[in-house]
């Protein structure tokens, strides 16, 4: 496929991700430049990594008979913050309503809330993972990977 | 007998007895005398009986004139001429004696007789001679004597009269002196004028002392005081009166006639009024009081003091007396004057003393009731945002789900509603700022090209969900960049458009940029609105124009006020705040411009008009902008490479994000997870540190403290910067308390922690607008696209549901 096509899908791609990912995602573009040209895929990467892990010790500390949650709620505030810091705010937002149901110790809508933020946090991976294949792609193709104000 | 023989000599001689000789004549005296013998005298002989008599009483005399001379010149103690008194002594001793002798050559006489008769008037005649030459020397002397002695007696009476005028003087002078003294002593004006009458009444003696005054229309005098009379009824007199005019007319004290209508103070009577004598004396009005013009003033006002000597006296005015009376005038005008000044000193001070008190007062209220706003405000700006933030989260995660057509009317009329709220908040928080006057323009250089078109792509989708048009004409003379605080613009012209694409149902928006000329600057609606064009600066003019419901020309001006909706009916569907534009044109005015909208009225469309002092840059003298911090002319990164940065996060992404944040600035980042390996890594080379305060069970606040014990006591440690998801004030509080120098949100833009970095690295802190704590970020709303998305958000509902 020619570059400016891929460009151009690029560009509408993340023109609709507005919903999943807010200004922060934009932020960490701004940071990849010559010196760092994995940067985002770096950062993308490792924040799956990171909530794969939470999300399993979540699923645990709430299997448990006896749920702490002050354990749950730290797990869910360090979720809050990489999502937070990756810009996938409808994780971030799913994780301040799981913290407020952790808060009233409702062991039954913590877990609902877990299968909510699970569910949030796999479609924004999705998404991020198809924004990665096209940034792939258009390298591949020689192109340049458009920065989002331009 | 021999003796009778004589014909010249009184005293003959004889031969025979020179005692029998006196004997003889005396004997023939005392015949002569009692007569009882006849004389036989011839009458030559009686010729020289009384030649004898009379050499005999000459003798006499001769001899006792020296002894008066010598008497008497003993008595006084001045003469000077005692030679002279000798030799006179001597000529008259020896006249004398010549007669003396002269009495034997009567009489025949011997040989002998006739030689010291000879010798006697030889000496008699060197003598007399001499002293008639010597007195030639002499009488003149003495005569000047008396002159000298003469004008002496003059000198001493002129000395006298002198002497008396003197002391006359000194007299007055002691009594003037006492007068002012006793004027001067008292700065009550009324004690002033009655102490002036008494002592003047007392010194010259006078019968009677008035004092005229003009009155308050200055046509005329009025007695206030007299030395009589304790409360004198108002007399008046006119000002015109030809003798008040002669004594107005010089600075001295002038006779007046008794019958003359000011001095006619007692009831007429019997007696022979004394002489009357008035004087001038020169009031001083405060407003022509000129420290200069003293004592010509433009403006004279007198009053008139009239003195009275008694009358039935033959006393008269002596020059003296006069010249006294105008000195206690002068003296009086100036006690009068003090008086006047320190009165209106008084009131002055009196009045400012009251003012003071007020204005205290009222800083005092002032100032509480802004703290007390600031208080509300920091904490309802927490505590607001909190809950919004998570019905924002959970109605937007609601709206996802699959919901049944009523259910999802209601949520997104939740959604709606809540984001209009956090819209109301956050203008109100921003107003509150702006109005605080404590919000500064964030200038920065910026392409206004990419301005316009980031405008229209973000305002394109939801003017197309409209079937609306929107057109952006760009006049060429526009510079490609300038300078100015590039968010608010956004902000401006984004809700200016919003209105615009708002208030349309068809049609379309068109948007036209220019830069202002002069002419087209000044807005007859806007007398106050001055722009000045300089070489620095240009104005950009942006018209808005829509084809929409209009606005009636009356409600125009309540557009811009806080909280007014112009539409009460469609109040409810209008979805503004109502202070989108006060907020507008607040921040037009920050950027010294002007924004108005023109309507010809409802369904003719309307344009939204502002105008923005934008700078150019490269021209511009950037110590002049407002800065809260400097910014280089264009956009290049400020040079931070090779600082040394340390970053404390246990969220991995975050951590990360942080980092590649700071590389990207150029700094030399270490990255650590834990509390204790920060402080083991931080070395005297890191000049910052950033520190996640969110962790919990990790106590960030300790380990500032102990980064702060490593490095105590240098002046080149690192600077501790706090990073937190949280917005309160107490975490605020607490981080400044362990002496960290800024407090920062995360997640931080690469802007954000640039100008973080570039105020730190100045001051040595963050400046209050650098910290982030006004919460603003925490639903990320000052950020303009998310601001628009929130907008467009609204609109979309709004349009969705059919408004």
């Amino acid at each position: 496929m020619e570059v400016d096509q891929l460009q151009r899908s690029f560009l509408e791609y993340t023109n609709s991700l507005f919903r999943f990912l807010d200004g922060q995602f934009g932020q960490l573009q701004l940071l990849q430049d010559e010196s760092n040209p994995e940067f985002v895929f770096e950062v993308v990467s490792l924040f799956f990594e990171d909530s794969e892990r939470i999300l399993n010790d979540l699923t645990l500390a709430l299997d448990q008979q006896n749920v702490d949650f002050k354990k749950i709620d730290a797990h869910v505030h360090q979720f809050k913050g990489s999502s937070s810091s990756i810009g996938a705010q409808r994780v971030r937002n799913a994780c301040i309503a799981f913290r407020n149901f952790c808060e009233g110790q409702n062991v039954e809508a913590c877990r609902r809330c877990l299968q909510q933020v699970k569910q949030e946090y796999l479609l924004v991976k999705t998404k991020l993972e198809a924004l990665l294949r096209l940034e792939q792609q258009i390298l591949a193709a020689g192109g340049v990977i458009p920065m989002l104000d331009s | 007998m021999p003796w009778l023989g004589k014909v010249n000599g009184v005293i003959a001689v004889s031969k025979l007895s020179k005692r029998r000789t006196n004997k003889a004549l005396v004997v023939h005296i005392r015949m002569e005398l009692c007569n009882c013998i006849e004389p036989p005298w011839p009458a030559d002989e009686l010729l020289m009986k009384y030649q004898y008599i009379s050499d005999f009483f000459i003798a006499l005399a001769y001899f006792s004139i020296p002894l008066e001379l010598i008497y008497f010149v003993k008595k006084s103690a001045v003469f000077p001429y005692r030679w002279v008194l000798v030799q006179f002594g001597a000529f008259i001793v020896l006249c004398g004696a010549t007669h003396l002798i002269n009495l034997w050559t009567f009489t025949m006489h011997t040989r002998t007789v006739a030689v010291v008769m000879t010798t006697a008037k030889i000496l008699t005649a060197v003598v007399s001679c001499a002293t008639a030459l010597m007195l030639v020397h002499i009488i003149p002397d003495l005569l000047s004597v008396k002159t000298r002695e003469l004008f002496l007696k003059n000198k001493a009476a002129e000395l006298d009269r002198e002497m008396g005028l003197i002391r006359t003087q000194e007299e007055t002078g002691r009594h003037v002196r006492m007068l002012t003294h006793e004027i001067r002593s008292t700065l009550d004006r009324h004690t002033i004028l009655k102490t002036t009458l008494v002592e003047l009444g007392r010194t010259l003696g006078l019968e009677e002392c008035a004092l005229w005054m003009p009155t308050r229309s200055g046509l005329e005098l009025q007695l206030s005081y007299t030395l009589r009379h304790q409360n004198p009824v108002g007399f008046t007199v006119p000002i015109q009166l030809p003798v008040i005019n002669q004594v107005f007319n010089t600075s001295r004290a002038v006779k007046i006639s008794p019958n003359s209508p000011v001095a006619r103070l007692r009831p007429v009577g019997k007696y022979m009024p004394g002489e009357v004598v008035a004087v001038r004396v020169p009031l001083l009005h405060l407003n022509n009081f000129q420290i200069h013009d003293w004592p010509e003033l433009s403006t004279k006002r007198y009053a008139l003091m009239v003195l009275m000597l008694p009358s039935d006296s033959a006393r008269q005015w002596h020059v003296h007396e006069l010249e006294l009376v105008e000195v206690v005038a002068d003296q009086v005008a100036v006690a009068l004057s003090h008086a006047a000044i320190l009165e209106e000193s008084m009131r002055a001070r009196d009045l400012l003393m009251e003012q003071n008190v007020a204005l205290d007062l009222a800083r005092r209220e002032a100032e509480t009731a802004v703290r007390a706003r600031n208080d509300f405000l920091a904490v309802m700006n927490h505590e607001m945002r909190t809950p919004m933030h998570a019905i924002i989260a959970l109605s937007s995660l609601l709206q996802e789900t699959e919901l049944m057509p009523e259910q999802r009317l209601m949520v997104e009329t939740i959604l709606k509603s809540s984001n209009l709220l956090a819209t109301l908040i956050n203008d109100v928080l921003d107003l509150s700022r702006l109005e605080d006057g404590s919000l500064q323009l964030e200038m920065g250089t910026f392409s206004l090209h990419s301005l316009f078109r980031e405008a229209l792509n973000l305002i394109k989708p939801i003017a197309s969900v409209k079937r609306l048009y929107v057109t952006l004409s760009m006049s060429p003379d526009l510079p490609e960049y300038a300078v100015g605080d590039e968010k608010r613009l956004m902000q401006v012209l984004l809700n200016v458009v919003g209105n615009a694409v708002k208030f349309t149902k068809e049609g379309g928006i068109s948007i036209a940029a220019f830069v202002a000329k002069s002419d087209s600057l000044r807005d007859p609606r806007a007398p106050e609105f001055f722009p000045i064009p300089s070489d620095n600066h240009f104005y950009l003019r942006i018209e808005v124009k829509d084809t929409g419901s209009g606005i009636n020309p009356q409600d125009i001006p309540k557009l811009f006020m806080k909280f007014v909706q112009s539409q009460p009916l469609a109040a409810k569907n209008s979805g503004g705040s109502g202070l989108g534009l006060a907020i507008c044109k607040r921040f037009v005015n920050l950027m010294e411009g002007h924004i108005w909208i023109e309507s010809e009225g409802i369904g003719r469309g309307a344009t939204a008009i502002f105008i923005v002092k934008l700078g150019i840059p490269g021209r511009l003298n950037e110590s002049k902008l407002q800065f809260v911090h400097k910014v280089p002319g264009n956009q290049v990164k400020p040079n931070f490479s090779g600082l040394k940065v340390v970053v404390m996060d246990d969220n991995s992404v975050g951590r990360m994000v942080t980092k590649g944040l700071l590389v990207h600035l150029g700094c030399d980042v270490l990255a650590v997870a834990s509390g204790e390996d920060c402080v083991r890594a931080v070395s005297q080379e890191h000049k910052v540190v950033f520190l996640d305060v969110s962790i919990p069970g990790v106590d960030s606040f300790e380990v500032a403290v102990r980064i702060h014990e490593k490095f105590s006591k240098r002046p080149d440690r690192p600077i501790i910067v706090a990073l937190t998801g949280n917005t309160d004030r107490t975490t605020k509080e607490n981080c400044l308390r362990v002496g960290m120098k800024g407090v920062i949100l995360k997640p931080v833009s690469l802007d954000k922690m640039r100008n973080v970095l570039s105020d730190l690295l100045e001051h040595g802190y963050l400046s209050e607008s650098q910290m982030t704590i006004t919460g603003h970020e925490v639903v990320k709303m000052t950020c303009s696209e998310d601001e628009v998305v929130r907008m467009l958000l609204v609109h979309a509902q709004e349009y969705k549901l059919g408004l």
